[in-house]
Order: structure tokens, then sequence, then C-alpha cells
């Protein structure tokens, strides 16, 4: 469970969302990165460790140089999360709509 | 297929918002809140007390197959038929706290209706928490099934 609330916790602050929609279409170094953002160097390092911990951003090294990509499997599980909660709404509502037609039809 | 419900819960943020559109007249939808039996029948819950006023308050009470019970409990702070209706609502015995629920209940065609429901928790985590749950139900029950093939393979 206190992993699960980890990934929420990394995609609730802009810069780290921002990182994660940088790299969603190509892989790039850290400083290819930190170029995108005002912030100072450092603290865009601690925003892709924190990303890399929770496995949002995955590393792969080539050469000398570290890239970051994102990792697809657990975006979909980020995805998953809200979409359980949606399943389970919109099951009570498809009842709630069933049950009043049938009351409707009674009547 | 077109998803009639949808979830609006922005990042960072102690708020939720569900709507929904249905094939039902205002009037009926409206009806489901309101009328106790109703609400049992679509809530899969027992209804101890629902007084549909100002300072009314509301208490439901849900048995699982296993055979535990879980409440939920909550004051009624506006009850207008057709529109509104804003009340708190509190899962007992769980870490979510108490919730404060506008409901709003809206006319779309005469045989259509939309009802749009925000809900403002006391924290971020706590919201959080609360979406996750289905997930980590599902998570559960995945591996209760997972369990019962295991034992039935014994």
């Amino acid at each position: 469970m206190n992993l699960r609330r980890d990934v929420f916790q990394a995609i609730a602050d802009p810069t780290r969302r921002a990182i994660l929609l940088l790299v969603a279409s190509q892989s790039l170094t850290a400083g290819a990165i930190a170029s995108n953002f005002d912030t100072a160097r450092p603290t865009v390092s601690k925003h892709l460790q924190i990303l890399t911990e929770c496995e949002l951003l995955e590393q792969e090294y080539n050469g000398r140089e570290v890239y970051y990509h994102v990792n697809p499997k657990k975006m979909k599980e980020l995805a998953d999360f809200i979409e359980a909660f949606r399943k389970l709404w919109d099951d009570r509502f498809n009842k709630l709509e069933s049950v009043m037609k049938k009351y409707k039809t009674k009547k | 297929m077109e998803r009639k419900t949808k979830i609006n819960a922005e990042d960072g943020k102690q708020e939720l918002v569900i709507t929904r559109e249905f094939e039902l007249p205002l009037d009926l939808l409206f009806k489901a809140y309101a009328e106790p039996e109703l609400v049992e029948q679509w809530m899969g819950t027992k209804v101890l007390k629902l007084e549909n006023r100002k300072y009314g308050c509301y208490r439901f009470e849900t048995t699982d197959p296993k055979g535990n019970k879980y409440g939920f409990n909550g004051v009624i702070h506006e009850f207008s038929a057709n529109e509104k209706i804003i009340r708190t609502f509190e899962f007992e015995n769980t870490p979510f706290g108490v919730q404060l629920e506008v409901l709003e209940f809206e006319q779309l065609t005469d045989d259509t209706s939309k009802l749009t429901i925000h809900t403002i928790f006391e924290s971020v985590s706590q919201r959080d928490q609360m979406l996750q749950m289905p997930f980590a139900q599902g998570i559960n029950m995945a591996h209760n099934r997972l369990q019962e093939i295991l034992n039935k393979l014994k």
C-alpha cells in the first residue's frame, strides 16, 4: 500500500508531471531534461530519483550517458486506479438506472 | 462503448467530481436518492435512517458476503427536490475522514437527466486513499479467487 501511495505523491508535483510528459515520447538524459526547467539541476535530479524509485521512470545506460524513459506498465497501473474507481461507480449507477426503469413500468 | 460515468480527480487536490447521465427523467433519478427502499435496491445497502430535510441525518449499513458490517452516516444540510442535496458522508471505521458531498440533479431532456457529485475531502491523501480502494479490493478479490482455485487443486 505504501509503495502505491508513493506513486500518487510522485505525480502530485507539477515538475514531476512535466518530466513525465517530456520523456513520454523520447528517452532523454538528466541534462537534457534539466535544460527544460528553470529549476536548479540538483532539484531536477531529486525529481528524477523519486520518479525512478517509484518505477514511473526507467534508466537505460548508453555508454557513459544515462537515459530516462517512462515505464508504461507503471503508468498503466496508475490509470487503473482511477479506472477501478470509475468502474465501481459506473456499475452502481447502472444498477440505479435499471432499478428505476423497473420502478417506472410498475407504476 | 461510451463511458457514461466520468471521474475528475485532479492531482494534488482534495476534491473529486463524479458525473453521470441517466436515461431517466429527472424526478425518477431524484427519487432513487430520496426513497429508502429504492436506495436499498440500487446501493445494496440497508437504510437504517434517512431523514430528507435540513438538519436530518442518515445511516446505512452494508453487510458483505462474509457477514462483516460496514456503517455509513451523515447529516443533510440541504434537500431541494429534483435539484440539490448537500450532505456529509462518513464511511465508519476507515481512515477517509468525513467528506462534504454536493449532489446536483439536472434535467437534460424529458427522458434524460444528469447527476454531478462534488466531494470534498479533508486532505489530498484521504482522497487518494479513497480512489485507490476499489483497485486494492480488486487485487484482493483476484487474490482470493486464485486462492480458491489453488485450494481446489490440492
